[in-house]
């Protein structure tokens, strides 16, 4: 499973692993905004939280398309399914999502301070963002899986994936932002809705993986 | 060690592509499946494999013991891909594989010399020829051990000395008590294999 883990890695940061292309995409969605809104700071600071996600979000989405369809293409993913009886075929996913995460979202949320900065976000407001961040990211990895899983065979599915997950994502979106927003608006909680998005991404490395594993042992051909 | 396909059917998009397939191999045996394209080896060879579910009848391996309860557990699939990352050296390749698929038998570098590729180890895989990749691939069967070897097509774009060499390995498998199932259009070399013709139906 550490060989499946650094195998990916690998690939994700060699030529033409494209783990960049996120992180350019969040960085060219950001840098744009504050340029689109105007100079106006505190409305900056206020949509700030909000604005970091949603470019993480789609970002994040951005390289889901190739995490088993690299592996289809070149004969490896058969080989994952039929050691099925030696690693639980749901593991082997998780694993595939962790290095997705780690090569791919990971840079991402080590952006999302210095962008925070673009946004005229307090230093709570920019710290809480990249923890939320840190948290809830990986959730979308592993609703991505399913959706990637199920567009296996698809070879322009990337689309198709994107608009498969994101609904899936919103209750993701929505906890994240508002525990950003409770960490520096002063009555809003950020414990409460922080737990919420533990709890979510807890939940969805479980399930994601098992419904990514059972697509591709179904869907097959 | 014994690999039992009984009365398989196999379905390609709803269709039928072959019915009432029936064998069994006993270790150190090994069977060709011939037949015009489009007649089934492969579905065949991806229904053992475990990756197409029969449209009806049965697989199983009888005696294979804690380490191989299923076929798709025991066997070695080497289908039309190579299933090999470009990106990655040929080593980073086969290392890879090595720890993955588990029971590891020759190391790496033994692999790649007995496959002739023995200096090229540090090279990546993209930077193979079509033939190269192959060998990188049979080298794939050797660094981890599994009794059945089903084989696709195992020797496209080989040269005639790499079908010899592979001949000689696959005889060094039956020899140990493995078991090889092989669809091919060429002769491969086996001597005393079973035969399976399918037909287009």
């Amino acid at each position: 499973m550490l060989a499946l883990y650094i195998r990916d890695l690998k690939l994700g940061v060699r030529a033409g692993g494209g783990a960049l292309t996120g992180v350019i995409f969040f960085l060219a969605v950001i840098a744009t905004i504050p340029f689109g809104v105007g100079p106006d700071l505190n409305l900056l600071a206020r949509i700030g939280p909000a604005i970091l996600w949603i470019g993480a979000l789609l970002a994040s989405l951005l390289g889901l398309d190739r995490l088993f369809q690299a592996d289809r293409d070149d004969g490896s993913l058969d080989l994952l399914v039929m050691s099925g009886d030696r690693h639980m075929a749901a593991l082997t996913v998780f694993v595939k999502c962790l290095a997705h995460w780690t090569a791919s979202v990971l840079p991402l949320v080590v952006a999302a301070p210095l962008l925070g900065l673009f946004m005229n976000m307090p230093p709570t407001g920019i710290g809480a963002a990249a923890l939320t961040l840190l948290v809830g990211t990986p959730a979308i990895t592993f609703i991505g899986a399913a959706g990637a899983a199920v567009a296996v065979a698809l070879p322009r599915g990337g689309l198709l994936i994107s608009v498969l997950v994101l609904p899936l994502t919103i209750p993701v979106l929505i906890f994240g932002v508002s525990a950003s927003y409770g960490a520096v608006a002063e009555p809003d909680p950020f414990l409460p809705p922080f737990l919420i998005l533990c709890a979510l991404t807890l939940f969805l490395a479980v399930l994601g993986p098992v419904a990514a594993a059972l697509a591709l042992r179904w869907g097959a051909d | 060690m014994r690999l039992i396909a009984d009365n398989l059917s196999g379905e390609r998009g709803g269709e039928q592509v072959f019915s009432g397939v029936g064998f069994a191999l006993e270790a150190g045996e090994s069977l060709i499946v011939t037949g015009p394209n489009g007649a089934g080896k492969s579905t065949l060879l991806r229904i053992l494999a475990g990756l197409l579910p029969p449209s009806s009848g049965a697989i199983g391996v009888e005696g294979g013991g804690e380490g191989f309860p299923t076929v798709s557990a025991a066997s070695h699939y080497l289908g039309h891909e190579n299933a090999m990352k470009t990106a990655l050296t040929v080593s980073e390749n086969l290392g890879f594989w090595r720890e993955f698929l588990g029971e590891p038998h020759l190391e790496c570098s033994e692999a790649l010399e007995i496959v002739g590729l023995g200096d090229i180890g540090h090279l990546p895989f993209g930077y193979l020829s079509t033939g190269q990749r192959r060998r990188a691939s049979i080298a794939r069967l050797l660094v981890s051990y599994r009794p059945v070897w089903l084989l696709d097509e195992p020797t496209a774009g080989l040269d005639q000395a790499s079908e010899h060499q592979f001949a000689a390995l696959m005889k060094a498998h039956l020899d140990d008590g493995g078991i090889i199932v092989a669809a091919t259009h060429q002769p491969l070399g086996l001597e005393g294999a079973q035969t399976l013709a399918m037909e287009l139906s």
